[in-house]
């Protein structure tokens, strides 16, 4: 078993929230993948006060060792996702941690507080990739704009308020070190790294129908574990690794960074019970620890 | 188990497969593979296709992710694939022989439906698209319902394809093989020639908004089978959408790929760029 934030979970390996739709995937796979589901808790897609459409497509593109997505965080809304996924979500077999994003605090506070108030989920992940609307700053990417966010929304719930942190950032271990200060129970990281698709026709223009989008896989798996490690060493709260992590070595090397779990996303578009695999090779792993 | 929107479970997790078979028909390949431990596909249904071996390390250092296929025929052989090597998935999977291994992830998505109701069948596709036409075909005829294919491609090579399917009629846009002009000048003479029907599509998009946009003037139901890049297959990535009549996106591999003509405003998307 592994603890987490008061939590006591079957194994380290949780996904990285937007990369498993367990609803979408109960309809492609059935009822058996509630009894196969391949993380220890499930991360639920980002969800906004109001519903989401998400980018105009292109939403994708390929590249050496990994992808970049201009998605845009469709969902239903806050009402939407507590009166129709929040049901089915319970049924899974783990522990459910809810994700949620706002642009000023006092949307964030109402998330929280409305997410606080469901005895189903376990846990709270804040998404800070968001600019202010104010200030056009991403609200993680700034240590006093993270760390007063954080400070508004912590009275609002004693679930375990989990901060997954942007890679887009000048200095990640001081916005983890402001997350901390402001009373948050963990930090998650990476976030995908902001980059460009240039279109195949070779004539400059972007590739996705959102503009820019964010980098996930293989390729980003060393920036990952350098901000992972550099985050680890600066604060005492237990930390969510993730950012490439496709096999059992790969999730050692994150624990080794210094988290206390690892999350699998692009890995499992590519096999989706990557979860499940990553967590076995993990305990084989660590069985053979002895001898690394 | 099979619901009523024509979708076959699958079995959770991909799994390899051995290729027992390589054909080539002009410009495309087959590829034949036994899935024991797989369900039967509806037709219209997709795989998500990667080999086993040498996935990346290809121009650009790509592949990468997983390709979608619509299955073109599952028999006591396996299951069969209808490709063109359009891109470094499609290349490297075109280089597979008997012996390699595929990673196989389905069948996913939604299949074709009906006519149960006494009205015939229209096939009307080209391109790689013809691959989930020719199951249809195959498991219309086991069900004695009459069905006419009607098949589209640029050229002669191209056209070879239409071997997959049985007494198609073939179109080229060259001329070099049955008529010059457009599939859709086919379907045009067929649905004037009387009788109700359900016309069945597949191919790339313009064709498939050319048929769409013919059966919205005709009054005439159509089954659309979309392609879209996606990276899961499974609902996973929200990366294959496509907008909905009224607003809204549906994701090609969990509403789909097969829809109902209806639901869209056109049918001209982004392709999938393998």
């Amino acid at each position: 078993m592994t603890a987490f934030c008061g939590l006591q979970l079957a194994h380290p390996v949780v996904n990285g929230s937007g990369t498993f739709d367990a609803i979408a995937a109960r309809r492609a796979f059935g009822p058996a993948l509630d009894g196969a589901f391949p993380f220890a808790a499930y991360v639920s897609k980002t969800i906004t006060l109001e519903p989401r459409e998400g980018n105009p497509p292109p939403r994708l593109y390929e590249t050496p060792g990994g992808m970049i997505n201009s998605i845009g965080l469709p969902n239903k809304g806050l009402a939407g996702y507590l009166e129709h996924d929040l049901p089915e979500l319970a049924r899974l077999p783990v522990p459910l941690i809810t994700n949620v994003m706002g642009s000023t605090a006092d949307e964030v506070v109402r998330l929280v507080e409305a997410v606080d108030a469901r005895r189903e989920i376990a846990a709270i992940e804040l998404n800070v990739s968001c600019p202010n609307v104010k200030t056009g700053l991403d609200l993680g990417a700034d240590p006093a704009e993270l760390g007063a966010l954080v400070r508004a929304v912590r009275p609002r719930t004693a679930k375990p308020l989990i901060v997954k942190l942007t890679p887009n950032t000048a200095d990640v271990a001081l916005v983890a070190q402001a997350a901390e200060d402001a009373g948050a129970d963990a930090v998650s990281l990476i976030n995908t790294l902001r980059a460009f698709a240039p279109h195949p026709d070779g004539s400059g223009a972007p590739w996705l129908g959102g503009g820019t989008g964010g980098m996930s896989g293989p390729a980003v798996r060393a920036v990952a574990l350098a901000q992972v490690a550099a985050v680890a060493r600066r604060v005492a709260l237990p930390v969510i690794g993730m950012g490439g992590v496709a096999s059992g070595r790969h999730a050692r090397q994150f624990l080794d960074a210094g988290a206390t779990l690892v999350a699998v996303g692009t890995e499992s578009f590519r096999d989706p019970a990557a979860g499940a695999r990553i967590a076995r090779e993990l305990g084989a792993e660590s069985a053979n620890s002895g001898n690394r | 188990m099979s619901e009523p929107d024509g979708r076959q479970v699958a079995p959770f997790g991909r799994r390899p497969v051995t290729l027992t078979e390589r054909r080539e028909h002009g410009a495309y390949v087959v590829l034949v593979a036994p899935d024991p431990h797989g369900p039967a596909p509806q037709p219209g249904q997709f795989y998500m296709l990667a080999a086993a071996e040498r996935w990346g390390g290809g121009p650009d250092e790509r592949p990468f992710l997983p390709r979608a296929f619509s299955v073109q025929r599952a028999d006591a052989a396996g299951l069969h694939f209808m490709l063109e090597d359009v891109g470094p998935g499609t290349g490297r999977l075109c280089e597979l022989g008997p012996g390699d291994e595929l990673w196989l992830t389905g069948p996913l998505g939604t299949g074709f439906s009906g006519p149960g109701d006494g009205r015939r069948a229209i096939l009307c596709g080209g391109g790689v698209g013809t691959a989930p036409l020719a199951i249809l075909q195959d498991d219309l005829r086991a069900r004695g319902v009459p069905a006419a294919a009607l098949l589209g491609f640029r050229d002669a090579a191209h056209a070879a394809g239409a071997e997959l399917l049985h007494g198609a009629r073939v179109a080229t846009d060259d001329g070099s093989v049955g008529h010059h002009g457009l599939v859709t000048d086919l379907l045009r003479d067929e649905l004037e020639a009387g009788g109700a029907a359900v016309v069945y599509s597949c191919g790339p998009p313009p064709m498939l908004e050319a048929v769409r946009a013919l059966c919205a003037e005709l009054g005439v139901e159509a089954q659309l089978a979309l392609e879209a890049g996606m990276a899961c297959g499974f609902g996973a990535c929200f990366g294959c959408v496509v907008p909905v009549r009224g607003g809204g996106y549906l994701r090609v591999c969990v509403d789909g790929p097969v829809v109902d003509a209806g639901r869209l405003e056109t049918a001209l998307v982004a392709g999938a760029g393998h």
